[in-house]
Order: structure tokens, then C-alpha cells, then sequence
């Protein structure tokens, strides 16, 4: 069953006079279940397409379906509604709400997806053990270290429970033990859970970790291959 | 726990110091309409009861053609009488029977057009502020009969003082010559030239042996001590007059129409002020908001990312500013109570006041209105224009797009 199929996107951006190329006839499927990456230099569409699979930012042409449902079809409030209960997203810049606690920062997103308030404490906190997060639930996130920051962003991106987690970059601010630490979480949550993931990265260690890795360059599609996953020993 | 509300909340502290700032303009601007608001409506209470008690009273009795015309003949009959059954009515002292005619005063080489009102000097002090202005000599006595106070505007055009005699020329009510000489034993300085000009008080029995009236005045006076109990008041000597007769009970307003105008021309005036310091603090909170919203678009754009909504951003928006102006609301109006209190047991005075009071006969001190609407009324309009305030910054969020706002610095 495929989690997300993309056809023929397209996509372009103005600056200025100049007419840029973010995705060109993209087509490309996902299966549920699967742990991709999304691959190539800066400018190459990546992000471009990421945003566009979570419905973060319309193609200017072709077709998105995510689940059963055709992204490019949809308004801004289904949209929304599609991102908060069906898409978990972790940014590069972990993008947490400073003033909020590591739980709070989880509970948050649970009380706008609807949880009762008697159940969101002990599912936050439980997700948070999750992430290897135990014992750090009352922190601020200035008071946890880069990876400690994006565990809370995962925990707040899987607290929905999604069948889809999509990620940009997400070990680009993180130490190489941190960024092991983080793949290795979301291949327990690829494998345990069933989580398909799509992750962004031009980082060769991550690509280490996919079992299909999808290379753009000038925003077209340039390969789509399997590999077999070797972490980041071997990258 | 409601996280959104935590979230609210701890949003305000993340920079404290312009959150107490605008915290501090509201808080600055609820003190002063409370002040200013107080003290204007205890002006007014002040203003009412120091006109009233120069010359109307708070009501009269009156026939009901006397306040148009000012005829002789437009009189109450048995005025005394009626005067003694309002006393026993309202269980006050403060009621006295008057008589009123207009007349040509003359000394030995001046005469002047003057206003004669015919009093009872018994009861006269008790309803009019006016024997306590006598700057010279006395007020009248329940024995004078002959006897005349007179304004000292008058005095100096006839050229007459203490002990010397004024002729009175004038009309009687059944429109016969009237003539009198009376004997000035007292000289009254209000400090008002045109009162001063025209003023002249004789004994009632003295004024209704001249002009002719028997037993008859223009009108039964009546001084309460507070505007609240007028209502009252008017009802309760209404129900002493016969429903068909001639008299009739004016309130302080229907007899002094002006002073009703007065005010309410100096509250609009009020008002305006207000009106702009409550839009300046308005603009302060929308600049504090916009500005709060502003600097977090790359939040709102990952909120957004994550699905929230726009509503969802403009109602925590909304309540960041609900709590700031509670905060806002809760101290103004404690400390605005602390003011009231303390001004209405001090007054307030100010460089000039005593020496006016002392001129006038007015209360020393200016005592604040202690209502709910002296107290609520400033820092509630302000907290409702505050929550204004932040519809324009809330508005802004629903034009935000997720991949845009994250890319804000």
C-alpha cells in the first residue's frame, strides 16, 4: 500500500527576474513502511518536496496523494487538519516552543489534536520515554543539548501516533553520536511501529541508514535506488 | 492543565520588561480616569449642590405659570402654611416660603432695577447659602420687618451703606403701586457681579405688605441633603398639592435648566480626553502585540507546519492579551480603590482652592464620587480596547504561510 504517491510535480520559484526550478516532473512512490531518503546538494528540491508532501506548500502542477487523500486537492484547513493528526514533522532546527517544558512542548500538540487533559500527562511523558527522554520532561529546552532538543521534536512529531514522519535535515545541527542516536530512534520506530519515514538530507552518514535512497538534482528526479542500510559505520 | 493558557502566560515574561511597561501604561491610565473620572463627578455633586444652595433649593413648590412669566399674580397662596406642611412632610428644617418681585430701588441720588425676594429669616439659612455671604452688617431676623440685605454691586451704584435707607417702587399682585422704604442692614458679596447687581432679600411678612400678596409667595423652597433623595422628595410634596390645582413641584433641573447643559457640555469635553488616552494605550498594547507577533512569525510558521490552525494562533494571541489586561484591569482597579478611598477621606485641593472656597462658601476640598462607575469605569473601557487591540496583530496570523513564516528570522 503506498503512503504517498507523487506525479509529475512541478514547481517554480520567482526571485526577482529569475525564474527558479524547485521541482521538475517529479513522480515518485512510497510504500507504508518504507525508510527513504531524499537525497542531493543544496537547491536540488529536496526540502521543496518534503514541503509539498506534508502539504506545506502547493506544486504548481501534477498530483500528490498521501494516505488516500490528494494533497493538492485540499484547502488550507484540511491541510492543517491532514499535517496535525495524520504527518509527524521534525525540522532541522528542532523548533521547539522555548517556554514550554519537553513535556509541555508534546502535551501542546496534543491538546490541539484533541486528547483529553486527563490522558495528555501520562502519554507525554510516556512518549518521551520513548525518545530516551526519561527524567527530562520538566526541562526547558534551553536546558537540553542539541540531540536532547530534537528527541523532543520527535517525541512531539510521533505523540500523534502518525503513519508518516517526515524530516528536513534533521541531523544537520547534531553531533555525529547525537545524529547516530537519532537514527537509530527512528529506525526503532520505522521497525517496531511500522512509521514510514522521508527523510531530507544531504548528509552521507544519514543515507547510510535508508533503505531507499531517492537522489535529486535541479529539481528533477536523478535516481531512485534500494540499498541495502549500513548506519553510520560504514558511511 | 491547559497547556495553550501556560503557554499564554509564560509568552508575556519573554520579555518581561515591555510587558510591564504596557502593563504599567494601562495601569498609569486606569489610575487617572479613576482619578480624574472621580473627581469629575464629585465636582459636579459640588458644582449642583453649591448652585442649588445659592437660590433654587433642590425643589420648589410653585404656581405652574410662575417659572415662565414671573407674574405677580402667578403666586402660591397661604405660602407660610404650605411651607410648615412640606417641613412636616419631609420631617427637614430646610424649607422656606419666598416671595419674589421686581422693582426700582432708589437712595438719595440713585436708582436701580432690582430683584426683591421676600424670605422667611428663620428658615431662610437652612435652604439658601446666601445669609452666610453677608461680607457687612447682618442677615435678616425673624423679628425685622423694614429691614433689607442687598448685594454689594448694588450698594456701591446707589451709593448707600449700613443703616441707610433704599425706596422700593414697583407693582403690587393685583396690580396696584407698590412703595416701601426699608433700612439696609446687611451688604452680601457672592462674588458674582450679576447676582451682586440685582440682589435684595427683605422679611417675607414685610414683602407681602408692599406688593400687596395677603398670605401668598412664589414659591416654597426645599434643600435635601443629597440629589438622590430629589426624586423622592418631589413625589412626597407632590402628594401634599391637589391634583388639579395650580401648583405644581419643580426639580432642581426643570429650575435650572443651564446647569444640567453646563455639565454635560464639561463631560463631553471630559470624555474626549479619555477617549484619546485610552487610544494611546490601545496603540501601545497593539504595538506591543504586533510586535510580539512579528518576532515569533518563525514560530507561528512551525506551529502552523504542525497543523494548527490560524484560529488556533489568533486565540492564543487573544489570550496573551486577555491576560495582560487583567493584569492591567486587577491592578488599576485595586490601586484606583486605594486612590478613591484615600481621597475620600483627605479631599483634594489644589494652589488657590481654599481662598475661592473661603470666597464662595464652598467646601474647602473637592471630595471624588465614590461609585462603582468612578471606580470601573476607566479601567474597564480600557481593558475592552486593549482586547480590541489585539484583533489587528490576530488578524496577521491568518495570512500566514508555514513555509514562509519558518523562513523568518
Amino acid at each position: 500500500m503506498s503512503a504517498i504517491i507523487c506525479k509529475d510535480l512541478c514547481k517554480t520559484f520567482r526571485q526577482g527576474e529569475e525564474v527558479i526550478t524547485g521541482l521538475d516532473n517529479v513522480s515518485l512512490s512510497i510504500d507504508a513502511g518504507e525508510f527513504v531518503c531524499l537525497s542531493g546538494p543544496s537547491g536540488s528540491g529536496k526540502t521543496t518536496l518534503l514541503n509539498a508532501m506534508g502539504g506545506l506548500d502547493t506544486p504548481d502542477s501534477g498530483e500528490i496523494t498521501v494516505g488516500s487523500q490528494r494533497l493538492d486537492q485540499l484547502g488550507k484547513g484540511e491541510l492543517a487538519d491532514i499535517r496535525l493528526n495524520s504527518i509527524g514533522f521534525v525540522f532541522q532546527a528542532y523548533n521547539l516552543i522555548p517556554v514550554l517544558s519537553a513535556r509541555e512542548n508534546v502535551e501542546f500538540i496534543m491538546q490541539v489534536q484533541g486528547v483529553p487533559a486527563a490522558q495528555r500527562g501520562q502519554l507525554a511523558e510516556q512518549v518521551l520515554a520513548d525518545v530516551g527522554l526519561q527524567g527530562m520532561e520538566t526541562r526547558l529546552p534551553a536546558e537540553l543539548s542539541g540531540g536532547q532538543q530534537q528527541r523532543v521534536a520527535v517525541a512531539r512529531a510521533i505523540a500523534s501516533k502518525p503513519r508518516l514522519v517526515l524530516a528536513d535535515e534533521p541531523t544537520a545541527n547534531l553531533d555525529t553520536h547525537s545524529a547516530a542516536q537519532l537514527m537509530d530512534l527512528f529506525v526503532a520506530l520505522n521497525e517496531d511501529k511500522g512509521v514510514t519515514f522521508v527523510i531530507s538530507t544531504h548528509d552521507t552518514r544519514v543515507m547510510g541508514y535508508a533503505r531507499r535512497l531517492v537522489r535529486l538534482q535541479d529539481g528533477r528526479l536523478i535516481s531512485d535506488e534500494a540499498q541495502q542500510p549500513h548506519g553510520m559505520a560504514q558511511a | 492543565m491547559n497547556v495553550t493558557w501556560v503557554l499564554a502566560w509564560r509568552n508575556l515574561w519573554r520579555h518581561g520588561r515591555r510587558t510591564w511597561l504596557t502593563v504599567g501604561a494601562m495601569v498609569f491610565c486606569n489610575l487617572l480616569l479613576v482619578f480624574m473620572i472621580s473627581l469629575q463627578l464629585g465636582s459636579y455633586q459640588m458644582m449642583i449642590n453649591n448652585s442649588l444652595a445659592m437660590v433654587s433649593g433642590h425643589l420648589q413648590v410653585q404656581h405652574r405659570d410662575f417659572m415662565a412669566d414671573q407674574r405677580m399674580r402667578d403666586s402660591v397662596p397661604a405660602v407660610a402654611a404650605l411651607a410648615d406642611s412640606v417641613r412636616e412632610a419631609l420631617g427637614t428644617e430646610a424649607v422656606a416660603a419666598r416671595g419674589q418681585a421686581f422693582a426700582l430701588a432708589s437712595s438719595e441720588d440713585r436708582s436701580f432695577g432690582v430683584l426683591i425676594t421676600g424670605v422667611q429669616p428663620l428658615y431662610e439659612p437652612s435652604v439658601s447659602s446666601f445669609p452666610g455671604l453677608v461680607s457687612r452688617g447682618r442677615y435678616l431676623q425673624a423679628d425685622d420687618r423694614d429691614a433689607i440685605v442687598i448685594g454689594a454691586v448694588l450698594a456701591r451704584n446707589l451709593q448707600v451703606d449700613l443703616g441707610g435707607e433704599l425706596t422700593f417702587l414697583g407693582s403690587g399682585r393685583d396690580g396696584s403701586f407698590a412703595a416701601g422704604v426699608a433700612t439696609v442692614v446687611g451688604i452680601v458679596d457672592t462674588g458674582i457681579a450679576d447676582i451682586d447687581r440685582v440682589v435684595a432679600q427683605v422679611p417675607l411678612v414685610w414683602f407681602q405688605d408692599v406688593f400687596t400678596m395677603a398670605d401668598a409667595g412664589h414659591a416654597v423652597v426645599v434643600r435635601l441633603d443629597e440629589l438622590d433623595a430629589v426624586p423622592a422628595a418631589v413625589s412626597t410634596v407632590s402628594s401634599l398639592l391637589a391634583a388639579d390645582g395650580d401648583l405644581r413641584v419643580l426639580d432642581w433641573d426643570a429650575l435650572q435648566p443651564g446647569l444640567r447643559q453646563a455639565i454635560q457640555s464639561d463631560m463631553a469635553s471630559g470624555w474626549l480626553m479619555y477617549g484619546v488616552l485610552i487610544l494611546l494605550v490601545a496603540f501601545s498594547v497593539l504595538n506591543t502585540q504586533l510586535m510580539s507577533v512579528l518576532e515569533r512569525t518563525r514560530e507561528f510558521g512551525v506551529m502552523l507546519a504542525l497543523g494548527m490552525s490560524p484560529g488556533r494562533l489568533a486565540r492564543l494571541v487573544g489570550i496573551e492579551t486577555l491576560l495582560m489586561a487583567s493584569l492591567g484591569l486587577a491592578l488599576g482597579l485595586f490601586l484606583g480603590a486605594l486612590l478613591i478611598w484615600y481621597l475620600s477621606v483627605a479631599g483634594f485641593t489644589y494652589p488657590g482652592m481654599e481662598e475661592m472656597a473661603a470666597r464662595f462658601n464652598m467646601d474647602e476640598r473637592m471630595y471624588p464620587e465614590v461609585s462603582l462607575l468612578a471606580l470601573a469605569w476607566g479601567p474597564v473601557t480600557v481593558f475592552v480596547f486593549t482586547l480590541l487591540a489585539a484583533v489587528y496583530p490576530s488578524l496577521r496570523l491568518f495570512r500566514l504561510q508555514p513555509v514562509a513564516a519558518m523562513r523568518a528570522v
